[in-house]
């Protein structure tokens, strides 16, 4: 009973640093949804570029490891915010489907491009000093001090969100403009400057994201961020897409999910992506919403 | 009369164009050159070259190589070999590293009597019931028997976690083929599951570290191996780590770091012992063209190459059929890897290597005949 209890304190920890960066990722979804009802499937590869940046910024620039962790989060910022501008904006009033179809060819230029440029092999991403990867016991659980760095920062950035959002003029810019773009504009608030700022912080999220990810599964590669964006997608989904709290409580449910399907029932864990697929249909077909539903009345 | 004078010219640079295509033989090469397991794909490809570099004529004419990437997936491997087959004519197809991959593009090659021969596909299913589809590797219950002995005689082992990644043929066949020999013996077996591009085993491991096993077995592929080896070392976890030819790559030290000192592994060649005469004049010249040792796959990358040439040579013509029928009869030849035959089912006998990591390096330990 004694390994049971061990084993579940150990899994406890496992879920709860893969569902903190699931929701640092979901919430770079969850922004931009909320404010442009647009879903940005490039996500993820922006979250995968966060990575390279980190990697050569201290491979080839010879950054220490925090100043290039913070380069890197700075640049994957402005790659959201060019993003914005080059791929999105100039379809801001085109249909939906067609600003969405842009967004997954984003995604597609993003791959290819790490591949051209980068490279297709993995590369390793042993940048970051070796006290990240120090055993913790608790009990006789062995938890990574990663594992505490993970949480910790990602409850940090949820606060510094939560003050940007309701303590800063430019957030409640946003939360106005997720309710109704014209109407905002005809108040005065510069439009294009909230949309932009809304990319730049949810890119650099996912910039901590990646390289969160990237000391926790040390391999950097051009697809890496496929998987964990689609997951992270789901996270949004089921916490409500559009809603901040939704993608915090979705991606850390996600990742308990998952663990522990594969702590309970380990002949399971093959097919551990079914099950989130599966919470996803269920999610759609019996709360579309999602766990925290957004109240918006219908324009007419 | 201008619609003549144009005409006249299409067909010219036709004829031409024929001209210059009876003076090479296009031979094809599907790899998986970016994505996962893009490190198979680069070392295979390697071997290719410098094959093709040392022997670059065949019945007199000139060798050309087509790569296509199959980015390390099933159905991009399906497309890349047709499109070898339908666009770039070519008379054979080497490829792919892995079995699921070649499984896929397979019944293309079968479709248009190709012969398609893979480097390092181990998984039985691979040739069974084919006839274009052929190998210059061993197969996987040979591997898996290797293994399940290794583990109860050498390292002495009486249980252990056995992991299989459910996305990729070769795992699932690898590791039946342990588990029936390892519990056959006495041993006691584990069983984990995980999916090629997984990156967090923390869940598997903390179950199969609270049996205690005396070994860790995994039959999947490098970058999964690596970061599994590396949580399991976080989580505790002490002793040795085995697993099949899917481990052996550079990405395994550099990614798992120390983690990986203590993972034995079976496989094709070692650099440090090569069987053959052509083996050790390759050794020498992969060294002064790469400046590193040859890994296992650039060894069968070379061998695949040679085989297909040699069954060309063999069959007297470009004719696929014929190619096939003399790839299929191919004795004894003399390898890198070994002395290749290849039998009617398609499959080569071969001794397997076991090698070990040590400080980071792939050391030899033994080699098992079959």
């Amino acid at each position: 009973m004694d390994i049971g209890l061990n084993a579940l304190i150990q899994n406890i920890f496992n879920s709860l640093s893969l569902g903190g960066l699931y929701a640092l990722i979901a919430v770079g979804y969850t922004m931009v949804y909320g404010i442009l009802r647009l879903i940005n499937f490039a996500h993820g590869d922006i979250f995968m570029m966060g990575t390279y940046f980190a990697f050569y910024a201290i491979t080839a620039f010879f950054l220490p490891w925090y100043l290039g962790f913070l380069m890197a989060i700075l640049i994957t910022g402005l790659l959201g915010f060019s993003i914005e501008k080059i791929a999105y904006r100039p379809l801001r009033n085109a249909p939906r489907i067609s600003s969405l179809i842009t967004a997954i060819g984003m995604s597609f230029f993003l791959e290819s491009f790490a591949v051209v440029v980068f490279g297709g092999i993995p590369k390793s991403f042993n940048v970051y000093p070796k006290f990240f990867s120090d055993i913790i016991l608790i009990g006789q659980s062995r938890i990574p001090l990663l594992t505490f760095i993970t949480i910790g920062v990602t409850f940090f950035l949820f606060l510094v969100l939560w003050w940007i959002l309701y303590k800063t003029k430019i957030g409640l810019a946003m939360r106005a403009i997720s309710v109704d773009i014209p109407a905002t504009s005809l108040m005065g608030a510069n439009v294009n400057n909230i949309i932009s700022t809304t990319f730049v912080l949810g890119s650099a999220f996912a910039a901590v994201a990646g390289i969160l990810w990237a000391m926790k599964y040390p391999q950097v590669q051009p697809y890496m961020g496929f998987t964990p964006g689609l997951k992270a997608f789901i996270a949004a989904v089921i916490g409500g897409i559009g809603s901040i709290q939704g993608a915090i409580v979705g991606g850390f449910l996600l990742g308990f999910l998952e663990i522990m399907i594969v702590g309970f029932f380990p002949s399971l864990a093959g097919y551990r992506d079914v099950f989130a697929y599966i919470v996803l249909v269920v999610i759609l077909m019996f709360r579309p919403t999602g766990i925290f539903k957004i109240y918006s009345e219908q324009k007419v | 009369m201008k619609k003549v004078l144009i005409l006249t010219g299409i067909i010219a640079m036709l004829l031409a164009s024929f001209a210059i295509a009876d003076d090479v033989v296009k031979i094809g090469v599907a790899l998986p050159m970016t994505g996962n397991i893009s490190s198979f794909g680069q070392m295979v490809w390697q071997g290719v070259e410098l094959a093709n570099e040392m022997f670059p004529t065949v019945l007199g004419k000139k060798v050309e190589l087509v790569l296509g990437d199959t980015r390390s997936d099933k159905t991009e491997a399906a497309n890349v070999i047709s499109r070898l087959i339908n666009l770039n004519n070519v008379v054979g197809i080497l490829g792919e590293v892995a079995s699921s991959n070649t499984m896929a593009g397979a019944p293309i090659a079968e479709k248009y009597h190709i012969p398609l021969l893979s480097p390092a596909s181990t998984n039985p299913l691979v040739t069974q019931g084919k006839t274009y589809t052929s190998r210059v590797c061993f197969i996987d219950p040979f591997q898996g028997h290797v293994a399940a002995v290794f583990a109860i005689k050498n390292l002495k082992a009486k249980s252990a976690a056995v992991f299989t990644d459910v996305a990729q043929d070769y795992s699932v066949g690898l590791s039946n083929f342990f588990i029936k020999d390892f519990t056959a013996a006495g041993g006691v077996v584990y069983k984990e599951y995980y999916q090629s591009g997984d990156q967090d085993f923390s869940a598997q491991l903390t179950d199969a570290l609270s049996h205690n096993p005396d070994v860790i077995y995994i039959s999947g592929y490098y970058p999964e191996i690596a970061l599994m080896a590396k949580q399991a070392r976080q989580l505790g976890y002490k002793g040795p780590f085995l697993a099949g030819d899917g481990a052996e790559a550079p990405e395994l030290v550099q990614i798992a770091g120390s983690a990986v000192n203590g993972l034995y592994y079976t496989s094709h060649f070692n650099a440090e012992h090569p069987v053959t005469k052509i083996g050790q004049e390759f050794v020498a010249k992969f060294e002064e063209k790469y400046h590193t040792s040859p890994s296992a796959l650039a060894a069968l990358g070379f061998d695949d190459y040679l085989v297909m040439l040699n069954a060309i040579e063999r069959a007297g013509s470009t004719d696929p059929v014929k190619i096939n029928e003399a790839i299929r009869s191919t004795k004894n030849f003399e390898g890198v890897t070994g002395y290749i035959t290849i039998g009617s089912d398609g499959n080569a006998v071969k001794s397997a290597v076991i090698n070990e990591v040590v400080n980071g390096q792939f050391t030899y330990v033994t080699t098992i005949n079959p």
